[in-house]
């Protein structure tokens, strides 16, 4: 079981130790870290802490990809998560309660979303694209066009504070990682997930009650967005509607696409998404490192993406085996067979 | 309007000054509210008119510039006196401009100019962006005091004119002193979130006391920064010096508690001087010239930022 979930995520892990090993070239210090005021200070830790937003989006969306849906809504339920605590706090609440309130309206979102999929039967990418454009509205409705700031030490805590030392928002995305997974692979529910991705139709024919569980994978998805909310305005105190959470949506579904899942559903893998959101937060790092003038950034990351696509292409993928099969024909009886053996 | 004209001018001799704007109906064509400067430029410029006793008949374009042609088209057709615009593009006014001045209304441009023949419009206020880079500059050079210096910047968003020339403008202040140089360059989107994010790695790759200064070409990134100094166990405005242009409140509050240095102004103000420039044109005919440029102010600790903030904190940025 263990040898094969991680053979499933060895291209992942493959491609994060050549992004780290590409982070150490381009920055020597790159691995070092240090406990300095209270705090795990290094790069590591920056990819860790940094890449939290998009590590707990992809959760979510991993489950929403395996049903053969998409979720672009999550970006706005960042917004709106973060104008929702912060308003609270300002309103003079406790943390706790503005916690509660902004995850409350993260599932709310993903709730609405998971109605229009499944029992509207409005196709995925138009149903959340609603929330996409609208949720940032709303966001500026909560804050009133400002920059809604804060300085209660407990929301803050979730974003920019430490628990033994270690930033938070690692310890809430490993955290969440483990326990979603947990939930959908020791019980049947990834399966049913999986299957109601592959054939909608015969799943529900076969007893799956789709139409709750897509509400419910909606659900989760708004679920880690709103946490992402919390913690990129507790991050910098402050709700910041414009700019919140902007296109990342994009890069959770990035992350997912890296981790090896189909965005035709089915079989999926929260590890190899999470693998996925870091190897986007390193590629991130290496840019910010190398000192490269600004102009350069998109185009090396777009460079960087396409390559580890390309890697992971299943032509490229059988190219490699055919170039590594005939470069050592003495060891193979017959090259055909090894197409064949590609093919199977 | 001649006739209006002669009209005022009779009228003024038995009113008050202010009595006679009372008189002016002016459409304000504004971009939308994109940003908490945009919503404090809004507020400030009914503040203005109203102070004169102008008439303000307000249109939000959210972001459009067909709405903006439209809000303008609509304004001549009410027959206002002067027409306020701020375009949200450059091009594409030549001939909703036409029509203003076919119908004899003034058109002045407020933060941004066009590319149509200076004769379609009154006069165009604006900042001098790469002005405000080399009052940056300027106070910096000043403050280091010809001691080795190493600064950071964070630029705005990559090809934006802001960004341009805000990086010209501080180029240009720093050019004659060779103690200062800039080391790392990099793009924090104009936002507080990225300007924490790359403010962290440009601690990390140089190392926090390699750093003696920091240029943000907005203050929403230099407050981002400022929390990333904090947290790598610096003190902002003291290890790090920090300069940043706009003066939004929260800069000022950042100066008055010492964890920034310095921030120039980019003034909400554009309608005050050019309400100005047309009281005096209508008035008597005086031209006023096409550009006129907003001042941009230098605040640094020697300022009153406690105040300043409580002024600004209710504009709406």
């Amino acid at each position: 079981m263990f040898v094969s979930s991680l053979k499933r995520v060895a291209p992942q892990l493959l491609i994060l130790a050549i992004m780290i090993g590409i982070n150490v070239i381009v920055f020597p210090g790159f691995l070092s870290i240090e406990f300095q005021n209270g705090r795990l200070f290094g790069n590591l830790v920056d990819v860790l802490n940094r890449g939290a937003p998009t590590a707990l989006l992809a959760i979510g969306m991993t489950l929403v990809i395996a049903t053969r849906g998409i979720d672009l809504s999550v970006g706005a339920v960042i917004a709106i998560a973060g104008a929702v605590a912060a308003k609270v706090v300002v309103d003079g609440h406790g943390w706790h309660l503005a916690l509660l309130a902004a995850l409350s309206a993260g599932i709310i979102c993903g709730i609405w979303n998971g109605i229009l999929v499944a029992f509207l039967r409005i196709q995925p990418i138009v149903a959340t694209l609603v929330l996409m454009v609208a949720g940032r509205g709303i966001a500026q409705l909560i804050t009133e066009g400002t920059i809604l700031t804060f300085l209660d030490p407990g929301l803050i805590q979730l974003g920019a504070g430490t628990i033994a030392g270690i930033p938070t928002p690692i310890l809430i995305w490993l955290g969440l990682g483990i326990v979603v997974t947990a939930i959908v692979r020791r019980t049947a529910l990834g399966m049913l997930i999986e299957a109601i991705g592959i054939n909608e139709r015969s799943s529900r024919l076969a007893g799956i009650n789709s139409g709750v569980l897509l509400v419910l994978v909606y659900l989760v998805s708004g679920f880690c967005a709103a946490m992402a909310g919390v913690i990129v305005a507790a991050d910098i105190k402050g709700a910041d509607a414009n700019n919140a959470g902007l296109w990342l949506e994009l890069d959770a579904i990035l992350a997912v696409v890296i981790g090896g899942n189909s965005l035709l559903g089915g079989r999926f893998s929260i590890v190899a998404s999470l693998l996925g959101a870091l190897i986007i937060q390193s590629v991130n790092t290496v840019i910010l490192l190398s000192g490269m003038p600004p102009e350069f950034n998109l185009v090396i990351k777009a460079l960087i993406i396409i390559a580890i696509l390309v890697i992971q292409s299943p032509r490229v993928k059988h190219m490699l085996y055919l170039l590594r099969a005939s470069s050592e024909p003495l060891n193979r009886e017959k090259p055909a067979t090894s197409i064949e053996e590609g093919r199977a | 309007m001649k006739l209006k004209m002669t009209l005022l001018a009779g009228v003024m001799a038995f009113v008050p000054l202010n009595a006679m704007a009372a008189d002016l109906t002016i459409g304000f064509s504004q971009i939308g509210s994109e940003s908490g400067w945009r919503a404090a430029e809004t507020t400030v410029t009914k503040q203005e008119a109203e102070k004169r006793g102008i008439d303000l008949k307000f249109a939000d374009a959210q972001q459009k510039q067909e709405n903006q042609i439209k809000a303008i088209r609509s304004f001549i057709a009410q027959g206002v006196d002067a027409i306020l615009l701020a375009p949200v593009v450059a091009t594409g006014w030549d001939e909703v401009l036409e029509e203003a001045k076919d119908a004899e209304i003034p058109v002045l441009l407020l933060d941004r100019t066009v590319d149509a023949p200076d004769d379609l419009y009154l006069t165009a206020v604006t900042s001098d962006l790469v002005h405000e880079g080399e009052v940056a500059g300027d106070w910096l050079q000043k403050a280091t005091d010809g001691k080795e210096c190493n600064i950071v910047e964070l630029q705005g968003t990559t090809g934006s004119s802001p960004a341009i020339d805000r990086k010209k403008g501080f180029e240009k202040g720093i050019s004659d002193a060779p103690n200062l140089k800039i080391i790392r360059s990099q793009t924090g989107d104009f936002t507080r979130s990225q300007g924490k994010v790359v403010m962290e790695s440009f601690l990390k790759a140089e190392g926090g006391a390699n750093i003696c200064a920091l240029y943000a070409h907005n203050d929403d990134m230099a407050v981002g920064a400022i929390q990333a100094i904090k947290e790598a166990g610096l003190k902002p405005g003291e290890d790090i010096l920090i300069v940043a242009i706009d003066a939004v409140p929260d800069a000022h509050l950042a100066i008055a508690n010492g964890e920034m240095n310095a921030t120039i102004e980019l003034t909400p103000n554009m309608a005050g001087p050019a309400l100005d420039a047309l009281e005096a044109y209508l008035a008597n005919g005086t031209t006023p010239p096409k550009w006129i440029q907003t001042e941009s102010r230098l605040y640094t600790s020697d300022d009153d930022n406690k105040a300043v903030y409580e002024e600004k904190k209710n504009l709406g940025y």
